[in-house]
């Protein structure tokens, strides 16, 4: 039945195949449900082949399938082919598995996506390369699932890569994984050279004759890969940003399985870990100790859902380094097992969330999701109590072990590492409680602007009310200049009410210079002309001459009149712009002291922290009309339950983060199903543990001593609130101690530089030169031959008629 | 798959071919060139089917030779040998063996997909004519036995593709055109000098008649150890010009950037191999002294060409010009194996010239139709080209894979052989090479991350215009080999090793204890039984041991003899 080992990587294979090319016309759900057929079927073909294997004697368990041979050339010869041993084996039945549930789940999660299709051609085509890593019969088949892998994680980060952070995060994960590949080749580079194969089965059988120095630099080497692939220190930085892909490709790539291949790795090669330098291991432990302290810390200060998990993630993965390195193999797969039911059903949860909130990841905005997501919320407790290691969890009996190991180190570097395990552990215990406290308790937030929110309200009230002032301000300034156009022009009708005065003083003095006699004379005359016409006419002329001055001062005098009539209406206008300054200048005081106002309530109000009050409403009333407008969305949207499809695998994957731990009950000999099945894998390198039985029972109580410690602290903080998060929310923790902004400092900045000043170089120097000679060469021969243009261009068909004479004389004396 | 490789590749020990092929080889193309030339003006669609034709017809025949090529034997088959001028020694001598075998294959395929891929703007005519003359000039320099011949073949392609770039191609293309031509004459210059030097001394030497045959100059080494050496520096010039190596390097940019498609993806594709495919059949074979005493010479440029060319193709801000650096990085794999001097690094420096031929070509090929559709390469103005167009992103991305080194398709093989030689022969070249395989995913993803991630910004970007079937057709070929080579380039590597193993064997008979194949030990080959073999003496050492060890990690320590 092993025999059927083939099948479980064709099959992903084959699901890829056609996706590819009728995935499209398939289309929504089709597409989905044939990727996950496809899936199910290699889990079903792990289970017969699992069947077949255990079917066997123990140590006869060993069997390799050779397909074709690869790559030969003189020495060197890789096939296609698998080897099947209990380690392979455990891996493959977790792997397929778990990808037959998230590939039913994401059936549900990409519901409406526009590349529904193309998602599960990656997703199929992971399964494929994860199924290579584990089933390859030699480093390099091994190498090639782990370079598909890191590719298909490339793609699927950067899945929706209309938005560039996730395209640059999807490069990200591969370059960096990249470097850590660089090690797995030297690696396989040094096997070769000294000891001729890659091969597995080459390779375990003639370790133990290696020498010290050559096995400690290809586990170290391996180290570095693993390092990579497993986001270690100092490698860890693409997987926080790997959550940028769907949660599906989280909870499998970058949670389950992919990230556990360097663990993998190292297991596989155990042979050649043992064979080498005493330290050499310890390395291993030191690095994973280390990573598994830091992640915790950063994982303490996050707010994304998906980011707590991202470091939680690397933390445990940390966890599964120092078993590896203490010699705790079958703690760290045992680990590596149960990690992948409760990381998966965390990521998956927490997908169902998201899915649930409308794509809100922000735990701020969450709290008291109990209610509202009760399937969701139910399984993501067990996934936490698993993480947690509370018993009888799967997540105590795994993390327990790895303790322990760590203990049974001889020498004071054992209690160390067991001590970083120890705090990690509580850590874990308190960022988990946190993050279900906030997510599904406490109270429902998610129409309440949070604290970020309000401080942008509040920023909005300023401005607006400091558009108001400044308005104001303006408007006086108006009236200000009406003021100054209006006294303009009382100056401008006073001098004409002068003027005009003057006028009519000159004329009343003309009128009055006329003599009287003359106008009684005149008059007399018109009386005495009677019938004489021309006689009345003249006298009527006189008349009028006599009386016309005294006609003018009374025009005069009336336009005077006027004249002054107009300066008095002038007079009252200024009058009334000048109230109306006075007035608006009282106005934009008024706005003024209003943005003072304002400016002290938000000083007074605006929330400087980011956190979000837990146990008292944000009080948003004075900033209600500015508050963003995605708080009015939110406020309209009511969380909703994710589909069957979505909560039937957290409700299976949860079934396994309970009883996971069954696996490797510590009870009795013959409870450790788990360590039986791995021995012949390990080959005798197993640890031994030389721990009594109350002395193991000891650590254990410690252990779940320190995750209540960490979730009581937690329930303190985030539940009752009588302890502060200022203290423990720190921003540095919040950047994971700025490791990634350094490097992205050093990339951006040196490291750009350098590039730029190569290509620079390129440009100026070596081109320069060569062409500068060639310039010269061309100038020379332009003097001497006296040709002007087309130099070149004659050169080439010189060239060419050369060419064809040369032809037609040796074909002329050709000779046969 | 392998029953297809098998008719593909076929049979063992097929008969000798009565006819001479290598010579149709050559003669079909220029033939079509001349028919092109004489075609009337106002035919352009005549012209395209003939020289269509002619190209595929010699790309027929090639595949006829691969399918006919006996990979037991690891001499010269397909043999013509004719005495052309007696009285200089001059023969039109041909022969192909493992090492030109896929490299006359690849000749034979790649130019009548550019036809079909793409079309001249004007003057289809002399663009044909100048194609075909390209084609019959390369496929005599890889099945030339026979200095003469080699060395006019040599130049010969150099007129084409000098009028391509000059007539076809953009912005200032005559001024790149000069740059091109300027530094591949004063190669050739340097390389003629050393031709008649070493013919004329070595008649001298060997007290024999002048000659200009490859085979005879070759298995007969009779010239000073300093003479020779000067001699290979001359060809070595030549040929480092041509791959192309630092610093002498800066033409390759600008005549890719320059160059029509066609151009850029002949020049890439075929071209580039003449400096790699010279310095195996010209300088190893010719020289082996000499070659292994410049070896750590050529193994630095070859690193320096990995890294430098790498670091250059990050900064470029124009999409071809990025393709074109990395060219000079995936070309340093390649001098890097062939001057590792092992099975493992030659094979894989010949392999790695198909392969940079397929995925090199294929990505030229796609700068191109991004070119025709948004007439701009500048890597600012495409962005968000995914949404629009995800077919062809999608071969673009297989393509850039391939590129990069991806495991399962076709670069890797030949990365990963030419840096498993490099660290053995020479470790710690190994070791800074190896480090390129980071770079070379920087600088591509980056660019892909620009171009086709993101969101589409104005009209043209929102709504370019997806591949269409001539492009696909030209491209599928292109495509099945990236995969095909990948998955199972064993057949390629039967025929490639023997010629190769010949070559190891030349340079050990003509070098005696100067020179050692270093790879790694040979084992014997281990299976599962071993294994349980292994697991079963655990369990009774454990046995033994009560079960309770010291409780250290790895408590059964066995030192090696160290």
């Amino acid at each position: 039945m092993v025999e059927l080992v083939w099948l479980i990587p064709a099959l992903p294979l084959a699901g890829f195949v056609v996706l590819v090319v009728a995935g499209r016309r398939l289309g929504e759900p089709a597409a989905g449900w044939l990727a996950t057929l496809a899936v199910s079927g290699s889990f079903v073909a792990a289970l017969i082949t699992f069947a077949g294997l255990a079917s066997r004697p123990a140590v006869e368990r060993f069997y390799i399938q050779t397909l074709f041979e690869w790559i030969p050339v003189g020495n060197f010869s890789v096939d296609v082919g698998f080897l099947v041993d209990p380690l392979s084996m455990t891996m493959t039945l977790f792997v397929t598995g778990i990808a037959a549930l998230i590939h039913l789940y994401s059936i549900g999660y990409m519901h409406g996506d526009a590349d529904f299709s193309r998602f599960f051609v990656y997703l199929n085509l992971f399964v494929f390369s994860m199924l290579m890593l584990v089933l390859g019969d030699n480093l390099l088949l091994t190498f090639l699932g782990w370079e598909g892998v890191g590719a298909c994680s490339y793609l699927l980060i950067s899945f929706w890569f209309t938005n560039p952070a996730n395209a640059s995060a999807g490069k990200k994960a591969f370059v960096t994984n990249r470097v850590g590949d660089f090690g797995f080749m030297l690696a396989m580079f040094l096997l070769w050279t000294t000891i001729g194969s890659i091969r597995y089965a080459d390779v375990l059988t003639t370790a133990s004759s290696m020498a010290a120095v050559t096995a400690t630099a290809v586990t170290l080497l391996l180290l570095v890969g693993a390092a990579g692939k497993s986001a270690q220190l100092p490698l860890f930085v693409w997987l926080p940003d790997a959550m940028a892909g769907p949660t599906p490709v989280s909870a499998l790539i970058h949670a389950a399985t992919m990230v556990t291949a360097g663990v993998y790795l190292l297991v596989r090669m155990n042979p050649v870990i043992a064979a080498s330098y005493d330290w050499a291991p310890y390395v291993i432990a030191w690095v994973g100790a280390l990573t598994a302290l830091f992640a915790a810390t950063a994982a303490v200060a996050q707010n994304d859902i998906k980011k707590v998990l991202a470091y939680s993630t690397i933390s445990q993965l940390g966890y599964l380094f120092l078993a590896v390195g203490v010699g705790g193999y079958v703690p760290a797969i045992f680990h590596m097992v149960t990690h992948a039911f409760f990381k998966a059903l965390l990521f998956l949860g927490s997908g169902s969330v998201i899915h649930g909130m409308h794509h809100e990841q922000d735990m701020r905005r969450y709290g008291g999701l109990y209610k509202l997501l009760p399937v969701t919320a139910a399984t993501f407790i067990v996934g936490w109590l698993a993480i947690a290691g509370v018993p009888p969890f799967a997540g105590f009996w795994s993390k327990d072990e790895i303790l322990a190991v760590a203990w049974n180190l001889p020498g004071a570097q054992g209690k160390v590492l067991w001590a970083i395990g120890l705090v990690t552990a509580i850590l874990t215990a308190f960022y988990m409680s946190r993050q279900v406290f906030m997510t599904f308790f406490g109270r429902y937030r998610f129409g309440e602007p949070d604290a970020e929110e309000i401080a942008a309200g509040w920023d909005a009230k300023l401005a607006a009310a400091e558009a108001a002032a400044s308005e104001a301000d303006g408007s006086v300034e108006a009236a200000r200049a009406e003021v100054e156009t209006a006294l303009a022009s009382r100056s401008e009708t006073e001098a004409a009410l002068v003027a005009a005065r003057a006028a009519s003083d000159e004329a009343a003095a003309a009128a009055a210079a006329v003599p009287a006699t003359e106008l009684e004379a005149a008059q007399a005359a018109l009386d005495a002309a009677g019938d004489d016409r021309k006689a009345k006419k003249e006298a009527q002329n006189r008349l009028k001459e006599l009386e016309k001055p005294v006609k003018d001062a009374d025009k005069a005098a009336k336009a005077a009149t006027k004249a002054a009539e107009a300066v008095d209406k002038v007079t009252v206008s200024i009058g009334e712009a000048e109230a109306r300054v006075e007035e608006l200048v009282g106005a934009a005081a008024s706005a003024r002291s209003l943005v003072e106002q304002v400016r002290a309530e938000a000083r007074a109000k605006k929330p400087t922290s980011s956190l979000v009050p837990l146990f008292s409403v944000a009080d948003s009333s004075d900033v209600e009309d500015f508050l963003p407008a995605e708080v009015e969305h939110r406020r309209h949207h009511t969380p909703h339950e994710s589909p069957a499809l979505m909560t039937v695998p957290l409700l299976v994957l949860s079934i396994g983060a309970i009883g996971a731990g069954a696996l490797n009950l510590p009870f009795a000999s013959s409870t450790k199903f788990l360590e039986h099945w791995l021995e012949p894998s390990l080959f005798g390198h197993e640890v031994h543990l030389g721990l009594s039985g109350p002395h193991k029972v000891l650590l254990a109580v410690v252990a779940v001593l320190g995750g209540l410690i960490g979730i009581l602290a937690a329930a303190q903080t985030y539940l009752r609130g009588a302890i502060r998060r200022e203290g423990i929310e720190a921003p540095i923790l919040a950047k994971a101690w700025g490791i990634d902004g350094a490097y992205a400092a050093v990339a951006g900045g040196p490291g750009t530089q350098g590039f730029e000043a190569v290509a620079a170089f390129d440009r100026r120097v070596v081109d320069g030169s060569v062409m500068g000679i060639g310039r010269l060469v061309a100038m020379v021969s332009a003097l001497v031959r006296r040709a002007q243009t087309g130099l070149v261009r004659s050169y080439a068909l010189g060239v060419t008629f050369g060419v064809v004479l040369l032809l037609v004389l040796f074909l002329t004396k050709a000779t046969y | 798959m392998p029953a297809l490789t098998l008719a593909l590749l076929g049979a063992e020990g097929a008969a000798a071919p009565t006819f001479p092929v290598l010579s149709a080889l050559i003669l079909l193309p220029a033939l079509g060139a001349a028919l092109c030339a004489v075609l009337p003006k106002n035919r352009p669609d005549t012209v395209r089917q003939v020289a269509f034709l002619a190209a595929a017809a010699t790309g027929v025949l090639s595949l006829w030779v691969m399918y006919h090529f006996d990979r037991s034997d690891a001499g010269f088959q397909f043999l013509e040998q004719k005495i052309w001028v007696r009285d200089f020694g001059i023969g039109w001598h041909l022969g192909v063996d493992g090492i030109s075998l896929f490299l006359v294959v690849l000749t034979g395929l790649l130019f009548p997909l550019t036809i079909v891929a793409v079309t001249p703007e004007h003057e289809p005519k002399p663009y044909y004519a100048w194609l075909l003359l390209l084609q019959a000039g390369c496929m005599g320099v890889f099945v030339g036995l026979d200095l003469f011949a080699f060395f006019v073949f040599f130049e010969v392609v150099l007129v084409p593709m000098y009028f391509l770039i000059a007539g076809w191609g953009h912005g200032d293309s005559s001024k790149v055109a000069l740059k091109f031509f300027l530094y591949t004459m004063l190669g050739s210059a340097l390389m003629l000098v050393g031709i008649l030097s070493l013919v004329t001394l070595h008649a001298r030497a060997s007290g024999g008649p002048v000659t200009f045959d490859l085979v005879t100059l070759a298995e007969n080494q009779v010239l000073a150890t300093t003479t020779a050496r000067w001699i290979f520096l001359s060809f070595a010039a030549a040929f480092a010009i041509k791959v192309p190596l630092f610093p002498v390097h800066t033409w390759l940019p600008d005549a890719h950037t320059e160059a029509p498609t066609a151009g850029s993806v002949i020049l890439a594709g075929v071209m580039l191999k003449l400096g790699t495919y010279g310095f195996i059949r010209f300088g190893l074979y010719l020289f082996p002294e000499a070659t292994t005493y410049f070896a750590p010479l050529f193994l630095t440029l070859g690193v320096i060409g990995i890294i430098y060319g790498a670091i250059a193709a990050t900064m470029q801000r124009d999409l071809k010009r990025l393709v074109a650096y990395s060219s000079v990085a995936h070309l340093g794999f390649i001098i890097l194996g062939t001057f590792a001097l092992n099975r493992q690094g030659l094979s894989g420096g010949i392999l790695q010239m198909v392969n940079h031929g397929l995925s090199t070509g294929a990505l030229f090929l796609l700068v191109g139709m991004i070119y025709e559709r948004r007439h701009t390469r500048l890597i600012s103005e495409l962005n968000g080209l995914q949404k629009a167009a995800p077919i062809l992103a999608g071969i673009f991305t297989v393509v850039m894979l391939s590129s990069i080194g991806l495991p399962g398709l076709n670069g890797f093989v030949g990365e990963y052989l030419t840096l498993l030689g490099a660290f053995a022969s020479a470790r710690w070249w190994g070791v800074v090479a190896t480090a390129g395989v980071i770079l070379a995913a920087l600088y591509l993803l980056w660019a892909y991350q620009r171009v086709f991630h993101g969101a589409a910004q104005g009209a043209a970007n929102e709504e370019l215009a997806e591949i269409n079937w001539r492009e696909g057709l030209a491209l599928a070929p292109l495509l099945a080999g990236i995969v095909f080579l990948g998955v199972y380039p064993k057949p390629m590597l039967n025929r490639i090793e023997p010629a190769v193993e010949r070559l190891v064997a030349h340079l050990d008979a003509n070098l005696g204890d100067d020179f050692v194949e270093v790879q790694g030990p040979a084992v014997e080959r281990r299976g599962a039984e071993d294994l349980v073999h292994l697991a079963e003496e655990a369990e009774a050492s454990a046995e033994a041991g009560g079960g309770h060890g010291d409780g250290a990690a790895g408590t059964e320590h066995e030192d090696g003899e160290g």
